[in-house]
């Protein structure tokens, strides 16, 4: 007897976790942010359809929520703000054992991992528990959230109110003033290092 | 459960988080750098979500709801601090920063 919705559920992982990965190589080895931006959109609703296969629905919805509709809008703002900054990856322009090391520790990195989950879990991951159909709802993580975790809750909204200030401080933009004009000058070399020109309303030190 | 055990969801954790750490030492643009970062935020998250389903219990989904709050305020701070330097006219390349100077 073939199981047809086991080997769905198998189809749908294998799509997922590739399509994963793959986009996350992508988004390392792409040379232009835009389009190394829009790959991390793929990667983010791949993930979240791993999400729903661990029956974590809430947490899918709001990962697409706040990563695809939030995190890389405000990615994408910020590279056209910047205009073009495509870069050639893999070390033209840096040291070649820079790239090579790089690759070498993160290779370390994930057979280290691969080792530890083998040795330390190895078996017992085989053996799922029983879950009913509440299991990662609204409903289910709402009660938990104010209950149990109520405090991880509410350390969760004094960080992202401190983030929210960091951000209105870093983007604050003073507008130059008659006492302090604006230094119209080209580029200068020296203290300021790589640096065109000091910004305005700072004196060049001497 | 139908279809791969937790191990399979792990082991593309692992492969996220290490593909995000290959990204933060290779790459020299911030922007990329900060890229990489979500990658291992998330490879971190799949793996909470996969040992929370692993207990049935869903204390690892409350923390991942915890982590992607710090990830989107990590969003915001370091993209402030990108547009910052880029308006003082700094080069963006990781590579070149080498003192907090304002």
């Amino acid at each position: 007897m073939v199981d047809v919705g086991n080997i769905l559920v198998w189809i749908v992982w294998f799509v997922a976790a590739f399509a994963c990965l793959g986009s996350g190589i992508a988004v390392v080895t792409f040379s232009n942010p835009f389009y190394a931006a829009l790959a991390l959109i793929g990667n983010l609703g791949s993930l979240a359809v791993l999400y729903l296969l661990l029956s974590a629905e809430f947490l899918a919805a709001g990962h697409l929520l706040i990563y695809a509709g939030a995190v890389v809008i405000v990615f994408l703002f910020v590279i056209a703000y910047l205009g073009d900054q495509t870069e050639t990856p893999w070390g033209a322009g840096g040291p070649r054992w820079q790239s090579l090391g790089a690759i070498a520790a993160a290779t370390a990195l994930l057979l280290e991992i691969i080792m530890v989950i083998g040795l330390a879990a190895g078996d017992r991951l085989q053996d799922e528990a029983q879950i009913d159909g509440s299991f990662g709802s609204p409903a289910a993580l709402g009660r938990l959230f104010l209950t149990k975790h109520l405090l991880a809750f509410e350390i969760t909204s004094i960080v992202v109110l401190a983030a929210a200030v960091g951000g209105v401080v870093l983007g604050y933009h003073a507008r130059p003033t008659a006492q302090q004009p604006v230094r119209e000058s080209g580029p200068v070399e020296g203290v300021w290092g790589n640096r065109e020109a000091p910004p305005a309303g700072l004196e060049e030190p001497s | 459960m139908d279809g791969p055990d937790v191990t399979w969801y792990l082991a593309v954790a692992g492969a996220l988080f290490a593909i995000g750490t290959l990204g933060v030492l290779v790459r020299r643009n911030p922007l990329i750098v900060l890229l990489s970062i979500e990658i291992m935020l998330n490879g971190g998250n799949l793996a909470l979500i996969a040992l929370s389903r692993l207990q049935g219990n869903g204390d690892g989904q409350i923390f991942a709801l915890a982590v992607m709050a710090v990830a989107a305020s990590e969003v915001v701070v370091g993209l402030g601090l990108i547009v910052a330097m880029a308006r003082r006219r700094l080069v963006l390349d990781v590579d070149r920063l080498s003192t907090l100077r304002g």
